[in-house]
């Protein structure tokens, strides 16, 4: 299939279509409203569901009743409608239903901006909502990984029968870049007969629910997603490394938009004769955290250097993870500021030479 | 032998939790009778509200789906927009609806999404023990409300079903009692009518019931059934509000 030029936001509106997904409820917010605008042209050329909705508290509860009719459904919006979503993500994660939600991520706390963040890494990875859940979170760094994650994502959220999220930026967003459509990621929706409320001809009724009275029963059902939960931990785990095999003795961990410009950085060092290498979480749950601690508990690696859009939240997961084997740096930007290669040059060349390398 | 009267097939033999002479029970019954006649039941999916009839699914026979506080109209939305050939149908209670999902309820009647709601308006909060509802005549003692609504305080009860009626969007609104069989059984035309526009994919259509909390007025049934009669319907008018043939609906 040939590369076409495509915007972020457009394509992953056309990657969720490709996937076979035929509904998409929303609410306009900034950064990511393109993907609305996208779908709202898209959607009925190939007789899918356009519904713009009152609200994110309304959009997310129409995802969820489509969904309960066994319908694959998505949404895309940006952190402040995702807090108001988090009611039905909840809900939904309880219900284990199947719904992918894109989070383009915005500056915050409150308003904020509407310039690039990953202030929402603790929404998304400690469950933004109430109660005890968690939920897949894909985070792509190119136009290119978030098609392709956009795709796989309606297979996982079908596979685990779970709200699946994919964060990014505005940079994912708002950026053109070539992107193929691979055929290999269009499957078909799993059996959902015994679960979905699509009338009850020739069965008895199914009930979509997710009020537990008796607290056995309710704890139950927290043992079970709990259960879910590990499964994914097992099996869905991704992650990349960048410029490992020099055994550098600074490791930068970084995913999404960051972590494609501290491979930038890391080439611009190498020009140096300074290697550097890169730990890449694609998935942020499950957090590729036995793959990280064992880099860090290389002898070749001295130290860590988190770097995020955000005042530190993933940090707190490779501290956790890493059990502080070896120091942990950080170097943050907020407020929509995208931290510069030559910042990150900068951070590193730093730390090497305060480490004596 | 002739059977002359048994449980409608869209109910379940289970006994319901409701109070004695509360008037879930016979609404309920209404819904199904009406699921029954128009032979809809195997491709119908109800909404279940929070509120004190949240376990509606344990009593109708049919596809059932549980909502979040106030959210069963965007629901039904999502439900129908992707499955327009299911009949689908929410049933709601006054805090549900008027308070926290007031703004839920307006969009899709505004929208004609085609569903239908059964709104219970019983003028208080029920299951969670009495409280001040939108719908709480002025006045009327709850536990929030403890020395009687003040309207200069909190303002004056909300009539839904004229509300709604105010959209230029077409649609049926008709507000109904279930204090006494004679009620009852307008009650029930006027669902019946209900979910006949949905099976001809007419409008959005909305049945707003007035029914007794006993337990929480702090009156018998009986008293309830008159308070009902004596002070509900007084501000809360009974009657179709609404037709998708009114004139002010086609210009």
């Amino acid at each position: 299939m040939a590369k076409k030029l495509m915007k972020g936001a457009e394509a992953i509106g056309e990657a969720a279509i490709r996937a076979n997904c035929r509904a998409y409820f929303c609410y306009p917010i900034t950064p990511q409203t393109e993907v609305a605008e996208y779908l709202a042209r898209r959607m009925p050329e190939v007789d899918g569901v356009f519904l713009q909705a009152e609200s994110e508290v309304a959009a997310a509860n129409m995802l969820f009743g489509a969904a309960g009719a066994g319908q694959r459904v998505f949404t895309t919006s940006s952190s402040p409608g995702i807090a108001l979503m988090s009611e039905a993500i909840s809900y939904i994660a309880a219900a284990e239903l199947p719904v992918v939600f894109v989070n383009i991520m915005r500056c915050g706390p409150g308003l904020g901006g509407i310039l690039p963040s990953q202030g929402d890494y603790f929404n998304a990875t400690k469950g933004g909502g109430h109660g005890d859940y968690k939920l897949p979170v894909l985070a792509p760094e190119s136009v290119q990984e978030a098609v392709d994650l956009m795709m796989q994502a309606f297979d996982l959220a079908d596979r685990y029968r779970t709200p699946v999220f994919m964060v990014g930026d505005g940079m994912i967003g708002q950026m053109m870049e070539p992107v193929e459509f691979h055929d290999k990621y269009v499957t078909d929706q799993i059996d959902q007969s015994k679960w979905a409320s699509t009338g009850c001809q020739g069965r008895s009724p199914n009930v979509v629910k997710t009020l537990f009275l008796d607290p056995n029963a309710c704890e139950l059902h927290n043992h079970h997603l709990a259960e879910k939960y590990a499964e994914i931990e097992k099996n869905e785990v991704r992650y990349e490394t960048y410029n490992m095999d020099e055994n550098p003795e600074l490791v930068l961990v970084a995913y999404g938009t960051v972590a494609r410009i501290c491979k930038t950085a890391i080439d611009e060092l190498k020009k140096e004769g300074l290697e550097i290498g890169l730990f890449r979480p694609i998935t942020l749950f499950p957090f590729p955290g036995d793959e990280l601690r064992r880099i860090a508990e290389n002898e070749s690696t001295k130290s860590l250097l988190c770097v995020e859009m955000s005042m530190g939240q993933m940090l707190e997961d490779v501290q956790r993870f890493t059990r502080y084997v070896k120091p942990i740096e950080f170097f943050g930007r907020q407020g929509g500021i995208v931290p510069s290669p030559e910042e990150i040059v900068e951070q590193a060349r730093a730390l090497c030479s305060r480490k004596g390398a | 032998m002739t059977v002359v009267f048994k449980r409608p097939e869209s109910l379940t033999p289970t006994i319901t939790h409701y109070c004695p002479g509360c008037t879930h029970g016979v609404i309920h019954r209404v819904v199904a009778e009406v699921l029954d006649e128009l032979g809809i039941r195997e491709r119908t999916v109800g909404v279940a509200p929070v509120g004190c009839s949240v376990l509606a699914y344990n009593y109708f026979n049919c596809d059932f789906q549980e909502s979040a506080h106030g959210r069963a109209p965007a629901f039904a939305t999502g439900i129908k927009r992707v499955r327009p050939d299911l009949i689908v149908f929410t049933y709601q209670g006054d805090g549900d609806l008027a308070s926290i999902g007031m703004a839920e309820i307006v969009h899709a009647a505004n929208r004609g999404e085609k569903f239908t709601t059964v709104f219970v308006n019983n003028a208080i909060y029920g299951m969670t023990g009495g409280q001040m509802a939108p719908t709480t005549l002025p006045h009327q003692v709850t536990t929030t409300s403890p020395r009687g609504r003040d309207t200069d305080d909190v303002g004056y009860p909300i009539r839904v079903a004229e509300m709604l009626s105010t959209l230029r969007t077409p649609g049926y609104i008709a507000r109904v009692s279930s204090h006494t069989p004679k009620h009852v059984v307008e009650a029930k035309k006027a669902i019946k009518k209900a979910f006949q526009y949905q099976v001809e994919n007419r409008c959005f259509s909305l049945v707003e019931v007035l029914s007794t909390c006993p337990t929480n007025w702090g009156k018998t049934p009986v008293e309830s059934t008159r308070w009902l009669e004596d002070s509900m319907i007084p501000y809360f008018p009974l009657g179709e509000m609404k037709t998708p043939d009114d004139e002010a609906a086609q210009g």
